[in-house]
């Protein structure tokens, strides 16, 4: 039987934990509790540490677009733990292994999940590549936002993808916020400052403005977004306030030069990996939180107003798991059937 | 952090064989785990990695690799042709029906560029292959998804089918089809809603368009950009509907797009388009062998060249040579550079399509500054015929003239100047050496300097 097979039994056995079965989604709702614990049970259902759990811990990690890079440090660090320790005993192999796995995941400040908000207006700029879900975030935290009592506007900075101002007033309608709009095809940055303008004389909390799609490899459409950065930065010192960077749980190893190039250009303060409710893990958060130190503040779950919850990198990290384990039940199920 | 390319990882394996003199079971056994590392660095999933692998091993092994003076190129080469056989022909072709009208749907994840695309598609198909498109807005879904196929349509002066929000897809596409046979448009091309593979209602309603009038054509249209999940996409859409055809969209992004070796091995479909870009002519067909080199980072020579073939007029190539050794290369032949290289698209893209691009410093994120391609421009265009012809002459107060009219500053002018003659001493060297091919490259960290 698989370390993952026996993983799940464990949890079976267990209400508390029977999550191991549900989508992450349920997972986040759960308490954050005694994921350590978790692991160290599990780990100390696995009699033996040999190449074989390694390689199906590899396996797990590297179908969830993790990467090698990161997966073969993390599996290093692990067979350097546990024979630096020399454990022979299965109860201490259990705590190295539980010890770097919580490692990986380790966000550092509790509170990066957070918005941060200013004194006065708060402007949050929301950027990433073609078709992420940026123009989605925006409805779903101004939605967000509002129910936390906090007045919200809109600004309709992408004017160059066909339907964009649309699709972002249909979501101000939804949530029922302003938004301010130009023009297709009219400049950006001058839609940002008139955003800027309003949101100040009608003294509203927060200001989330919406950019066109592109590609990190088109210098000018990249020059566009630091000049829509700094005019925001020029009418109001400090903004914006947050960057947020959509990535698609679906994308694989480009996401670290999506984070890097937009990280350069605007300072993304945060990303929002959205598309979760996929069958994709968008494992390489761990490597870009690792390289970059962009932490993830929110989780994107499905379409609609409600599917926005802050990230919680230990459901995150058990979920990456869960899954694989799924996964190594179904296969084995699979070949027991043949 | 570009990623390495196959032969770069290779080379470390490489060096350590030189001097031993034969290849061991053990050196290719290496080899193969490099490849396998690069694969997976490119988005291929991991199965279809350890399958194919296996598959070169086997033709690594009994093959002259192990007697062969360069092992590594020998493996790259047999990577590289299992991996343009796998990918399919050139298959571009599209099915029309005999009976009216034909049926495209386009089908896929949210967000990967259907409705873009059904635009490119229908813009394709009427200028090729004269066929009168209607477009059908059968996203009642995302917001304002019927605007945006609207607002496609009219770009293009293509009508589209739309009956709002309120219906559901499948009476649309009903509907679309008989207005088609009623207007006598042949080609109907069905923009579904983005949705997910384990979403069994969804797909459902996708069986049901499906069971109207049975389409011709059912495109999967990916973003090249997807990793792992891959495989999952492919194969639930494929047994739900059946798709007949890929359509790889944003490949005009810097991504690897190993994802398009995981959709062909598990469908066994081809890939028949793929998307270059937001604008609705960005559509081109598949080229394997290119797909092929850019999952193995080898650089993609073949666009490269066609590219600068399209936009690269031989006869003024030739007299620039000529110039260049005489010495008598000018600021306005310089202008006529600048155009004709403009006009082979986004000059850092044109750079990171030379191969082994990645491995001169600093190049590898080249971001080529066409604001400052203006700029050059400018200051050129601000200088007198005789400044322009003999740049010798340019003193001070010429200078300080040149950057007030070009709007730029005496130090962008005595740049530029500078550049201007390194380059024409760099030319001149190279025109010299012009029969060994290869050197040309080298002008590139020239021209690059150029614009940074
Ligand atoms: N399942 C799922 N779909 C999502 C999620 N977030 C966004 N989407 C869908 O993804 C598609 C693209 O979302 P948009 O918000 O338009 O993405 P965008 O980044 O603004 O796109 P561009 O402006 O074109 O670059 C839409 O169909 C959204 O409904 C999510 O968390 N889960
Ligand atoms: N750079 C680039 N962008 C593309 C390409 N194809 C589509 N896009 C962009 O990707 C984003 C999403 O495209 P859509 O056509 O709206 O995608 P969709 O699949 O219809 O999305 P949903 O209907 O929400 O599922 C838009 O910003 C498009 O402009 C391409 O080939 N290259
Ligand atoms: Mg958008
Ligand atoms: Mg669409």
């Amino acid at each position: 039987m698989s370390f993952f097979k026996k993983l799940k039994d464990k949890f079976a056995g267990n209400a508390e934990q029977e999550q191991s079965t549900e989508k992450y989604k349920e997972g986040l709702e759960k308490t954050r509790t005694g994921f350590t614990s978790r692991i160290n049970d599990l780990v100390a259902k696995y009699r033996k540490v040999d190449e074989d759990f390694f390689e199906e811990l590899e396996e797990v990690l590297l179908q969830a677009d993790v990467g090698f890079e990161t997966v073969l440090e993390l599996m290093d660090e692990l067979r350097y733990e546990v024979q630096r320790k020399n454990v022979r005993d299965t109860s201490n192999v259990q705590s190295v292994i539980s010890e770097k796995l919580v490692e990986i995941y380790q966000a550092g400040e509790p509170e990066l999940n957070e918005i941060k908000f200013a004194d006065g207006l708060t402007v949050i700029l929301m950027v990433g590549v073609n078709g992420v879900g940026k123009t989605t975030t925006i409805g779903k935290l101004a939605h967000r936002l509002k129910n936390e009592g906090k007045s919200v506007m809109l600004a309709a900075g992408d004017t160059f993808r066909a339907g964009a101002i649309e699709q972002l007033d249909v979501w101000g309608q939804r949530v029922g916020v302003d938004v301010i709009k130009q023009a297709a095809g009219s400049d950006p940055a001058a839609v940002m400052y008139d955003a800027v303008r309003s949101a100040k004389s009608r003294g509203v909390d927060v200001l989330i403005c919406d950019t066109a799609g592109r590609l990190q490899n088109k210098v000018n459409l990249m020059n566009e977004l630091e000049k829509v950065h700094r005019v925001l930065g020029r009418e109001i010192p400090g903004a914006p306030h947050e960057v947020l960077l959509a990535l698609d749980a679906t994308t694989g190893q480009n996401a670290m030069i999506q984070a890097q190039t937009f990280k350069e250009v605007t300072e993304v303060t945060g990303i929002v990996l959205t598309k979760l409710d996929g069958t994709a893990k968008g494992g390489i958060v761990l490597a870009i939180r690792n390289k970059l130190k962009i932490p993830v503040k929110f989780v994107g779950l499905g379409e609609k107003m409600d599917d926005l919850q802050p990230f919680d990198p230990q459901k995150y990290v058990y979920g990456l798991f869960a899954e694989g384990l799924d996964k190594e039940d179904k296969l084995e199920e699979d070949s027991a059937d043949k | 952090m570009a990623f390495e390319g196959l032969s770069e990882r290779l080379q470390g394996t490489m060096t350590k064989i030189k001097g031993k003199g034969k290849v061991s079971e053990a050196d290719v056994k290496e080899m193969m785990r490099e490849v396998r590392f690069a694969l997976i660095e490119a988005d291929v999933n991991l199965k279809v990695v350890k399958e194919f692998v296996k598959k070169v091993s086997e033709r690594a092994a009994g093959s002259d690799v192990m007697e062969s003076l360069t092992p590594g190129q020998q493996v790259v080469k047999i990577v590289k042709d299992e991996l343009t056989e796998l990918m399919g022909g050139e298959q571009s072709k599209i099915e029309f029906s005999t009976k009216q009208p034909t049926v495209i749907m386009m089908v896929g994840l949210q967000g990967a560029g259907k409705t873009t695309t059904t635009g490119k598609l229908a813009g394709l198909l009427r200028k090729k292959h004269n066929r009168k498109p209607l477009l059908v807005a059968a996203d009642v879904y995302r917001p304002a998804a019927v605007q945006q196929l609207e607002t496609v349509g009219k770009q293009l002066t293509i009508p589209v089918f739309s009956k709002g929000t309120d219906i559901s897809p499948v009476e649309i596409a009903r509907q679309a089809i008989e207005h088609a046979k009623a207007e006598h448009l042949d080609t109907v091309i069905i923009d579904t809603a983005g949705r997910l593979h384990i979403d069994d209602a969804l797909m459902q309603e996708l069986k049901d368009i499906r069971a109207l009038k049975e389409p011709d054509e059912i495109f999967l249209v990916v973003d090249a950009m997807t990793g792992q999940d891959a495989v999952n996409v492919a194969q639930s859409f494929d047994e739900a509907i059946g798709i007949t055809g890929v359509v790889l969209t944003k490949l005009d992004g810097d991504t690897r797009g190993g994802a398009a070796l995981s959709i062909r091995t598990v469908t066994q479909k081809p890939i028949k388009f793929i998307g270059m870009g937001e604008k609705l002519d960005a559509l081109d067909v598949f080229h394997p062998e290119r797909m092929a080199s850019r999952i193995l980072g080898m650089g993609d020579m073949l666009s490269l060249i066609e590219k600068a073939q399209t936009s690269v007029d031989e006869e003024k190539a030739k007299q620039l040579e000529e110039k260049f050794r005489t010495s008598s290369f000018t600021f306005d032949d310089f202008l006529e550079q600048l155009a004709q290289v403009k006009q082979m698209g986004p000059l850092d893209e044109i750079l990171k399509m030379l191969p082994g691009a990645n491995k001169i410093k600093g190049l590898e994120n080249a971001k080529v500054d066409e604001s400052q391609m203006g700029r050059v421009e400018a200051i050129i265009y601000s200088m007198t015929t005789q400044e322009k012809t003999t740049p010798e002459i340019i003193n001070a107060n010429r200078k300080k003239r040149i950057a007030r009219g070009s709007g730029t500053s005496i130090q962008d002018v005595n740049r530029l100047l500078k550049q201007f003659e390194d380059m024409k001493k760099m030319m001149k060297q190279m025109s010299g050496m012009n029969s060994k091919k290869g050197k040309k490259k080298m002008s590139m960290p020239g021209l690059d300097s150029l614009f940074k």
